[in-house]
């Protein structure tokens, strides 16, 4: 049996194939303005079995290119359970939600939270701050890890943020150094969603395109005292939730 | 729409604005059908309230108007702690005056800092906008002390209207009892004063009946909801919380018992373990699962949630709408919009005014609201209510701003998580943009409790 799992993001689209629950293929590109012409020119001339929507785009792709739709948080419990059976939580850092997510021993969501409707603390927050100090996103995490030191920031909106990074620069502060410190913002700001949650002991799932930063990791781990484990395509665990809900129903 | 005139002659003499107040009923006239409308299989008793939403500033504005002619007083509020007996024993017409809906924002902004709640925004935009016949009806306005926001609000309302302002006390002690009970007779002076009406025994006895008689109907209706699937859906039961808050008390008394009995007629028949019964006369029990709207009656075997918290003024339906669309049933409200008005009945000693006052002064000061604290009383209230009401979940639904029920709500989530009751926190106000993102979350919700 061929499932498949779309997750139809706020920045990017998600496709995760799957025969007889193993994984074959994963790609995605831009959403845009058009998320189903996105979704369909992802899926260009495939032909599956049962196709599962989740992301922000779920109820619109159920509408005649979907068979079934779930949650971003339904789907990214059970990506996570499927490459990681012993995490019990996942963090989740999408372009525009960030959310934390406690796991039953089965895969089950157990209790959960998710950012409000701004988009602190969500990769938005980070391509904003980036492009304010004029560098691109995957520029923008390897700076701030270089950094020796860093300033405060006080601000976690966008907005707000924004203001505070320019009269920094105004100040002198390095490139560098602010970078760092809007990654310390956001790990803070993420920090604390998780503790709300409680999540149990073990290991932290980190996905979600942020995950690739390589900046963020590590001051969640001293933030939480946990390890956190970036897998390979962090970002496909909601599509490929997706796909393993497809293949079990 | 086309307005009817004797409707604008009125509105005019009232002093609105006449053409921002059209747009707002054009805009509740294309919201209301789709809320409401699209529902289907709904007691039939709702057309009574749909009917009293449509004619909210119409008819009944006349209503009040006509009483005024005839030398009545109207008395405008803002909360459930304000006691209605007194008012009808004073022979006027109480009104609540919370708004549920963002507008004159421009005003607002002038008035009030940005970091406030929606509803005293809202209340300040209806007046200050010149858009709430209501407003414009009243004689004096009572205010309560139950959060910083809405007291301060008072001051800037009061600059202007006549205001009366009651103190709530924010402890169950003896020593707040005895302030509140100094309260409720200062009331009584003030309605005295106003409508020239000497309060007595007697009329304080049919004020007693009149608002009894209203909060057994509205629990008669609740009632209903116990049952599996519920006979009618969270949102026609807030229309009818919210209804209570203007209608004619003895009307809306007789509108709410008609629908029950027809609520408890679509209950009743079934027998334990019978998943339907084809021969009710209403269909909708036996019949497949609905359109895009969802229905008026619950269900059978959607999830059952408990909404916990913040009230939902007229024409908040946001909260309801976004879940019983996603396909969950809200069968009861812990809000002022819900069981903090009708619960706990007032005792009428009868023996004497002052016993009266004080059995008014005790009835009120049970009700469970986060202004208070402790407030334990609270947490245990809902997890009966989860239990009576066989919810799987708690919405814990917060304004935003609104730090006395956000706060509290740490301690409520924790006390139900521990219960083993899984709780949803929606914080949020009365804009559409977070939808999208409020659905996402009920319906992970619904994935974790089902």
């Amino acid at each position: 049996m061929i499932s498949a799992g779309l997750d139809i993001g706020s920045r990017t689209t998600k496709l995760v194939v799957m025969e007889d629950g193993r994984l074959c293929e994963w790609i995605l590109r831009p959403t845009g303005a058009d998320p189903l012409g996105a979704a369909r020119a992802l899926i260009g001339g495939r032909r599956f079995d049962r196709l599962a929507a989740t992301g922000y785009g779920r109820h619109l792709a159920k509408e005649g290119l979907a068979d079934l739709a779930l949650t971003e948080i339904k789907a990214c419990a059970l990506g996570t359970h499927f490459l990681c059976p012993a995490c019990r939580s996942v963090i989740d850092i999408g372009g525009q939600d960030t959310k934390v997510i406690a796991l039953d021993a089965s895969g089950s969501i157990g209790n959960f939270a998710m950012n409000d409707r701004c988009a602190a603390g969500t990769g938005r927050f980070l391509e904003f701050m980036a492009q304010t100090l004029g560098l691109d996103i995957e520029e923008f995490g390897r700076v701030a890890c270089d950094a020796e030191a860093s300033v405060r920031l006080s601000s976690m909106c966008v907005v707000f943020a924004e203001s505070e990074v320019v009269s920094l620069i105004a100040r002198g502060a390095g490139g560098k150094e602010i970078a760092r410190a809007v990654h310390e913002a956001m790990a803070d700001r993420i920090a604390s969603l998780a503790r709300t949650i409680q999540p149990e002991d073990g290991d932290i799932v980190l996905a979600g395109g942020v995950a690739r930063n390589p900046c963020i990791r590590p001051l969640l781990e001293g933030r939480l005292n946990r390890r956190l484990i970036v897998l390979d395509r962090a970002q496909f665990i909601p599509a490929l939730g997706a796909a393993v809900h497809a293949g079990d129903t | 729409m086309e307005e009817r005139t004797a409707n604008l002659e009125m509105w005019r003499e009232l002093g609105l604005d006449i053409k921002a107040h059209c747009d707002l009923l054009d805009l509740l006239r294309e919201v209301y059908p789709a809320i409401y409308m699209s529902q289907e299989n709904r007691p039939p008793g709702m057309a009574y309230f749909d009917a009293a939403i449509a004619e909210i500033h119409g008819d009944r504005i006349r209503e009040l108007l006509e009483h005024k002619a005839s030398g009545g007083k109207v008395v405008g509020t803002f909360c459930v702690y304000v006691p209605d007996e007194l008012i009808y024993a004073a022979g006027a017409i109480p009104v609540g005056l919370c708004g549920g809906a963002s507008v004159g924002a421009d005003r607002v902004d002038a008035l009030l800092p940005r970091n406030l709640c929606p509803l005293i925004k809202s209340i300040v935009g209806f007046k200050e906008s010149k858009l709430c016949p209501y407003f414009a009806s009243c004689d004096i306005l009572v205010g309560e002390t139950t959060c910083d926001g809405k007291k301060k609000t008072w001051e800037i309302i009061a600059e202007d209207t006549p205001m009366h302002v009651m103190e709530l006390p924010h402890r169950k002690s003896e020593s707040g009892r005895a302030t509140w009970l100094n309260e409720v007779a200062a009331l009584r002076a003030k309605l005295e004063e106003l409508t020239g009406n000497k309060i007595t025994r007697e009329s304080l006895s049919e004020g007693i009946r009149l608002a009894n008689g209203k909060r057994r109907a509205l629990a008669r209706l609740y009632e209903t909801r116990k049952t599996n699937p519920p006979p009618i859906s969270g949102r026609d039961a807030l229309l009818v919380s919210q209804v209570a808050f203007y209608d004619d008390a003895a009307r809306f008394t007789h509108a709410v018992n008609t629908l029950v009995d027809q609520c408890e007629a679509i209950s009743s028949p079934r027998m334990p373990g019978e998943a339907s019964h084809p021969g009710s006369g209403y269909g909708h029990i036996a019949s497949p699962p609905r359109g895009r709207g969802g229905s008026g009656g619950g269900v059978p075997g959607a999830p059952r949630l408990l909404v916990s918290g913040c009230p939902m003024a007229v024409p908040n339906w946001k909260l309801h709408h976004v879940v019983e669309t996603s396909g969950a049933s809200i069968v009861c409200e812990e809000t002022c919009t819900g069981t903090r008005y009708f619960e706990n009945y007032t005792e009428d000693p009868g023996s004497s005014i002052d016993a009266q006052l004080a059995a008014i002064a005790d009835r009120y000061l049970k009700t469970n609201c986060a202004c208070f604290t402790p407030n334990d009383g609270r947490i245990e209230q809902i997890k009966d209510l989860v239990r009576e009401y066989k919810a799987d979940g708690v919405i814990y639904y917060t304004l935003q701003f609104c730090h006395t029920y956000n706060v509290e709500g740490m301690r409520v989530e924790k006390a139900l998580e521990a219960a083993g009751i899984p709780v949803l926190r929606i914080e949020t106000d009365y804009g559409m943009e977070d939808a999208g993102q409020i659905r996402t979350r009920v319906e992970a919700f619904m994935e974790r409790i089902g």
